[in-house]
C-alpha cells in the first residue's frame, strides 16, 4: 500500500475543522490559543449550532479570534466581555453565548464584570486562557503570575510584599452560587486536549440549556512572553503552573 | 486483524515550525526541515513514512491545524 492509497478523502481521520477558516493565525509558534480555537470550532461543529452561536472576543492576543472561527463574534472592550455576553444571552436566550478571555482581560481588567456575571448565573460560558502573563502587550506581570516568576514589569521575580499573590479566579468562581460548572484544564498533551474538549462541550451545553454560568480555565503557555521554545514552555508549565493551578473539575452541579 | 497504516499531509505554508507535533508523535516520525517556507519557518515533515499508524496525535496538538491525518487498514 503506497502513501497515495492512504491519502484519500474516505480515509481522513483528523484535520482542521471546517469552521476554522484558512486565514493564517497571527499567534506565535506553539501558542495554546490555536489549539483552543480548534477545540471551540470542533465542538460547535459537532453540536451543529454555528448559526446560533455568538462569541465575545476579548482584548489581548485573542482579539482577532473572529478572523479564524467562522461564527458570529462581537468585540468587547477591555474586560467587558462577560457584560456583553450577558446582554446577548438575555436577548437571544436560545443561542450559545460564550466569551473567550485571557488572564489580563478576565482576572485583572474585567474582574468585576466576570465575578458579577458568574454570580448572577448568566447562562453564558467563559473560556479563560491563563498563561500567567500579559502576552500581547509585551509580557508584563498579570494577577495570575506565579511567585518569583520573572516578567517585563517584575524583572527580579514576583515578590509578595511588592506585588501581592497570584489570583485564583477559578477557585473564587467555584464558590459563587450562580456557576454550574467550573473546571481547570490544559492543552499540552493529547490526553489533556481530549479532556479540555469535553469540558468545553459541557460548558457550551450548559449555556444552550440555560443551566447557569460555566467557567473553563485553560492553563496555557506563552512561549514568547516566557522567552522559551514551545516545547520548553510546555515543560515549564507542567513543572511550575500545574502545582499552583491543579487541573480538574472544581464544581459540577449537574453531576451531583 | 490488519495493521493500520497512516499518513499525514502538512500544510507547509501554514506551519510555523513550533515542533510540538514532533514532540507529540509517539513513534518520533516527525522532524523539522532544513528548508524554510515563504514565512521563513522550518516546517514539519514526516521522515519515516512507512511507520505511521495514523494516531493523529500530531494533528491534535498542532496549534495552527496544519496537519491532516489519513488512516487505512492494511489488507
Amino acid at each position: 500500500m503506497t502513501t497515495e492509497d492512504i491519502i484519500q478523502p474516505e480515509n481522513r481521520v483528523y484535520g482542521k475543522p471546517s469552521l476554522m477558516n484558512d486565514t493564517p493565525m497571527h499567534y506565535c509558534p506553539g501558542c495554546s490559543h490555536g489549539v483552543v480555537h480548534k477545540l471551540i470550532a470542533e465542538v460547535i461543529e459537532e453540536m451543529g449550532i454555528e448559526e446560533k452561536t455568538v462569541g465575545i472576543c476579548p482584548v489581548g492576543c485573542a482579539v482577532f479570534a473572529y478572523r479564524y472561527v467562522d461564527i458570529d463574534w462581537i468585540e468587547a472592550s477591555h474586560g467587558r466581555a462577560p457584560a456583553c455576553a450577558s446582554a446577548v444571552k438575555r436577548l437571544w436566550p436560545d443561542h450559545l453565548v460564550f466569551t473567550y478571555q485571557g488572564d489580563g482581560d478576565l482576572a485583572c481588567i474585567g474582574t468585576g464584570e466576570t465575578i458579577h456575571a458568574l454570580n448572577r448565573g448568566e447562562n453564558i460560558a467563559i473560556i479563560f486562557i491563563n498563561n500567567a502573563i500579559y502576552g500581547m502587550t509585551g509580557g508584563q506581570m498579570a494577577p495570575t503570575t506565579l511567585m518569583g516568576m520573572k516578567t517585563a514589569t517584575c524583572p527580579y521575580g514576583r515578590q509578595p510584599d511588592l506585588h501581592g499573590f497570584p489570583l485564583h479566579v477559578t477557585d473564587i468562581a467555584s464558590t459563587l452560587e450562580g456557576t454550574c460548572y467550573v473546571t481547570r484544564q490544559a492543552v499540552n498533551t493529547v490526553a489533556n486536549i481530549r479532556k479540555a474538549k469535553k469540558a468545553i462541550r459541557q460548558a457550551f451545553e450548559n449555556s444552550v440549556n440555560k443551566r447557569g454560568s460555566s467557567l473553563v480555565e485553560i492553563v496555557s503557555t506563552c512561549s514568547s512572553g516566557w522567552k522559551m521554545s514551545p516545547e520548553k514552555a510546555n515543560q515549564w508549565m507542567e513543572e511550575n503552573m500545574f502545582p499552583y493551578y491543579p487541573l480538574g473539575d472544581l464544581k459540577n452541579v449537574n453531576k451531583e | 486483524m490488519g495493521k493500520m497504516r497512516g499518513a499525514i499531509v502538512v500544510d507547509i505554508e501554514r506551519c510555523k515550525g513550533c515542533n510540538l507535533c514532533a514532540v507529540a508523535c509517539p513513534l518520533n516520525l516527525i522532524e523539522l526541515t532544513e528548508t524554510v517556507n515563504r514565512k521563513g519557518y522550518n516546517y514539519a515533515r514526516q521522515h519515516t513514512v512507512e511507520k505511521c499508524i495514523g494516531c493523529a496525535s500530531c494533528a491534535m496538538v498542532c496549534p495552527d491545524g496544519c496537519i491532516t491525518v489519513y488512516r487505512k487498514k492494511e489488507e
